[in-house]
């Protein structure tokens, strides 16, 4: 193990530039330990952002060495380059605020566009719903539902690289966990709102998502059976 | 894309992949048999079977292009919009009269165009062989 890290961060906006610091290279030390160092010990006005430092927010999510990841849950001797290489920048395909840390409004904009909440409809129901653990619903809802909108997916995704109005990954998948929701009352609003040039068609299937999800969410998949869904909903006459 | 584009691609890739097998099979089958140009209008001409095949052939083609190509210009360049899509109609409305016209043609309606039609496959051949 080396002695010393070679970390260069981003600084400034998008008109920014790499700045190197030197920090001490100690056992199971993670990403977000040596930003932490930094800005602590080097540089009081680095911007970064976490909260929970255990994967549990998401917020820490940064690209380290060319992939996005959670800060928290990478330790520093699994991505280092060249023996003690670091190189961290902001999460792509969003604004940067400052140095590490970008906007995520638009990125949770899309999930409204997607209509990725729950819609109980105008009339109260009688009774408690009843969804069965096994069905094929409930199934596919549990597959995608542990997303914790850190924004790993959407830095990675290379059609959002290519048309900012594309809604995304993440917000595709939750509208799929919705879609597969037995309670809710908006799906058709739901299939318009996730159909069109920005929508789950626009999907390349490149898989990045799936890749990096920290969650091990497949966002790939939801996609997938979202685009299933609106062929059906063609050929049925809903579109 | 739209879910209607989306759907209209998806159905037309289904009936591709068979026609373009069955397509380049005869291709094969009819060359490598030593076929003439003569011999393959004889069996094409008047063949309803033949027709039918590749006048659905082409109208796969004139649905799926237009909309793939859409989808390249979209995402390569910033022309989007009623233009876009306007010209892509036009283009698919070009692909199917062209594709309708080849079927007629080989299809045969006259001796005359027959004979023209064979011409043609003649010079085709002799360039792929060349």
């Amino acid at each position: 193990m080396t002695e010393t890290l070679n970390v260069e961060i981003w600084r400034g906006t998008d008109k920014g530039r790499f700045e190197s610091f030197a920090i001490p290279h100690r056992a199971h030390q993670t990403v977000l330990d040596v930003v932490t160092e930094i800005q602590r010990e080097h540089d009081a006005t680095l911007s970064y952002r976490f909260a929970c430092r255990v994967g549990m927010c998401g917020s820490c999510a940064m690209v380290v060495n060319g992939r996005p990841r959670w800060t928290c849950r990478t330790r520093v001797n699994a991505v280092l380059v060249d023996g003690n290489h670091l190189r961290l920048e902001p999460l792509r395909n969003l604004t940067i605020v400052k140095d590490l840390t970008v906007e995520m409004t638009q990125f949770f904009d899309k999930w409204k566009e997607a209509h990725g909440y729950f819609e109980p409809g105008a009339q109260e129901k009688k009774d408690f719903a009843v969804v069965p653990p096994q069905s094929r619903e409930r199934q596919a809802a549990d597959a995608g539902i542990e997303c914790i909108g850190c924004g790993v997916c959407y830095s990675a995704c290379d059609v959002v690289a290519w048309n900012k109005d594309y809604l995304g990954p993440a917000a595709l998948n939750r509208a799929w966990t919705l879609m597969n929701d037995v309670r809710d009352c908006g799906q058709a609003a739901r299939l318009e709102a996730v159909s069109g040039d920005d929508g789950c068609q626009a999907c390349h299937t490149h898989m990045s998502c799936t890749t990096f999800c920290p969650k091990a969410i497949a966002p790939t998949y939801s996609i997938a059976g979202l685009k299933r869904a609106t062929v059906l909903g063609v050929l049925r006459g809903a579109r | 894309m739209n879910a209607r584009f989306f759907a209209a691609q998806r159905i037309t890739a289904f009936v591709l992949a068979l026609a373009v097998v069955v397509h380049l099979t005869t291709i094969i089958y009819a060359v490598r048999g030593g076929l003439t140009a003569a011999d393959i209008l004889a069996r094409t001409h008047g063949n309803v079977g033949f027709a039918l095949f590749y006048g659905v052939f082409v109208v796969a083609v004139a649905i799926h292009a237009p909309i793939g190509l859409r989808n390249v210009v979209r995402e390569w360049s910033t022309w989007h919009g009623r233009t876009l899509d306007t010209t892509l109609a036009f283009f698919a409305l070009l692909l199917l009269i062209l594709g309708l016209r080849a079927v007629l043609a080989v299809f045969g309606s006259s001796c005359a165009h027959r004979k023209d039609s064979a011409d043609l496959l003649r010079r085709y051949f002799i360039a792929c062989r060349g």
